[in-house]
């Protein structure tokens, strides 16, 4: 009995596992389909998209988790990758870009007083779900209730924040600002450098290295962004595609969205009256859910573990902070991957102050985390 | 509940929107644009984050 007992646990995580099979069938078959029916350049975003999640949940590896190390441990090894990879695609993207304008657009966003503060409401906000944009997707599809609770609320505080976003914007805001060229590249590297050598310097002694497997998530985000760029002529993006979900829920509904200033403007009309499977950010996101599930199927009890009993206060939190997330995403041009990791990337000034101010709201963030019963108060 | 549960809700969450997307506007095969933008001649028309207002 024993011995059956025994075979019988060990046999559950393997068949547990396999369900993995069916499931990456499913997703092959989806992109099968959308290669079929919507095109062969909208197949690859989402096999590109599928890469993200593999590689954000595979290697656990994101954004907001090792801000949250470097400011409460003093641990650098995640920032610095995430450095390096920006690094490795501005060499790539920078060059490419001064190239071929015509075919390619960088991740440009205006600097100004909307675009700071929205930028330090989301670092805020996204230590408070321990999520940011890419974080969210990834973390709801490995089954992380908090990021199930803020993701439709980041879709619909995206679409709030584009609506405001000329009265935001009004208040000021500078012309995009582009590093170029050989110039530019030189400059964006070496900020990048010097970014690096005051991380390491704040650092707490003895951990002032990149762990292996942040090397290899950096170098595989940085293949997949250039990746990204050649195939669809922009950036990797997750905020537009977040809005955009909303605004097609609500033009759906029969509310007319043509009063918007941002959702007149052709590109974002446009978007609005096509499939979203012919949206570049709509298809990475959906990838990235998709990537990180499949993970957490192959995990061995991942998925197995019971989801956290927070108060009250916490899950109302976490929804909120959906919302600001999204809101404030949108007026700062981006998140973590649009203005940070692609604006940096791709030479927009805007990438290097949504970081600064972003990075300040991160700490206040994780000051905020135990009011709201997500931490034990100290 | 388990967390196996909350990524089969967002898995069926993203079926939902998708079904209910193809529903409303179906993408069209013969308006596909060229597999790689880089080289294809055409200026970049997606929508993205640092999409400005009006």
């Amino acid at each position: 009995m024993a011995d059956t007992s025994v075979a019988s646990a060990a046999a559950q995580p393997a068949a547990r596992r396999s369900a993995g099979l069916p499931f990456a069938l499913l997703v092959l078959a989806g992109v099968a389909a959308t290669t079929l029916f919507a095109g062969a350049r909208f197949g690859l975003m989402l096999v590109l998209g599928l890469g993200f999640g593999l590689v954000l949940e595979g290697l656990r590896f994101g954004f907001a988790g090792p801000w949250r190390q470097m400011i409460l441990r003093r641990d650098p090894g995640g920032i610095l990758a995430q450095l390096l990879s920006i690094g490795l695609v501005a060499l790539a993207a920078i060059p490419l870009l001064g190239t071929n304008a015509e075919e390619l657009i960088g991740s440009q966003g205006r600097i100004g007083w909307a675009m700071v503060g929205g930028a330090f409401v989301f670092g805020t906000a996204m230590q408070v779900v321990l999520g940011c944009g890419s974080g969210t997707l990834v973390n709801a599809g490995s089954g992380n209730a908090v990021a199930l609770v803020a993701l439709p609320l980041f879709c619909v505080g995206s679409l709030l924040g584009s609506l405001h976003m000329d009265w935001w914007t009004n208040l000021g805001a500078l012309p995009p600002i582009v590093l170029s060229g050989g110039s530019g590249l030189a400059l964006t590297l070496a900020l990048l450098a010097a970014t690096a050598a005051i991380v390491l310097a704040r650092a707490a002694p003895g951990s002032r290295r990149i762990p292996g497997r942040y090397v290899l998530a950096a170098v595989l985000l940085a293949v997949l962004a250039i990746a990204n760029l050649v195939v669809a002529g922009q950036p990797w993006g997750v905020v537009y595609g977040l809005g955009l979900w909303a605004a097609k829920g609500t033009a759906g509904l029969g509310v007319d969205l043509s009063a918007s200033g941002f959702w007149s403007a052709p590109i974002n009309a446009a978007r609005l009256g096509a499939s979203i499977l012919t949206d570049y950010t709509s298809l990475t996101n959906i990838g990235m859910i998709l990537g990180a599930a499949w993970i957490s199927m192959r995990r061995p009890g991942a998925l197995d573990q019971p989801v956290p009993r927070l108060p009250a206060q916490a899950w109302v939190a976490a929804a909120l902070s959906g919302l600001v997330l999204g809101y404030s995403s949108r007026l700062a041009f981006g998140c973590n991957v649009g203005a940070f990791y692609s604006g940096i990337a791709t030479g927009s000034l805007h990438g290097w102050v949504w970081f600064a101010a972003a990075f300040a709201g991160s700490v206040l963030g994780l000051r905020l985390r135990p009011w709201f019963g997500l931490e034990p108060r100290q | 509940m388990t967390r196996r549960a909350v990524a089969a809700t967002a898995c069926m969450m993203l079926a939902a929107l998708l079904a209910l997307d193809l529903a409303a506007a179906p993408p069209n095969p013969y308006d596909a644009p060229a597999l790689f933008a880089l080289g294809s001649g055409a200026a970049p028309v997606g929508g993205f984050c640092g999409a400005p207002g009006s």
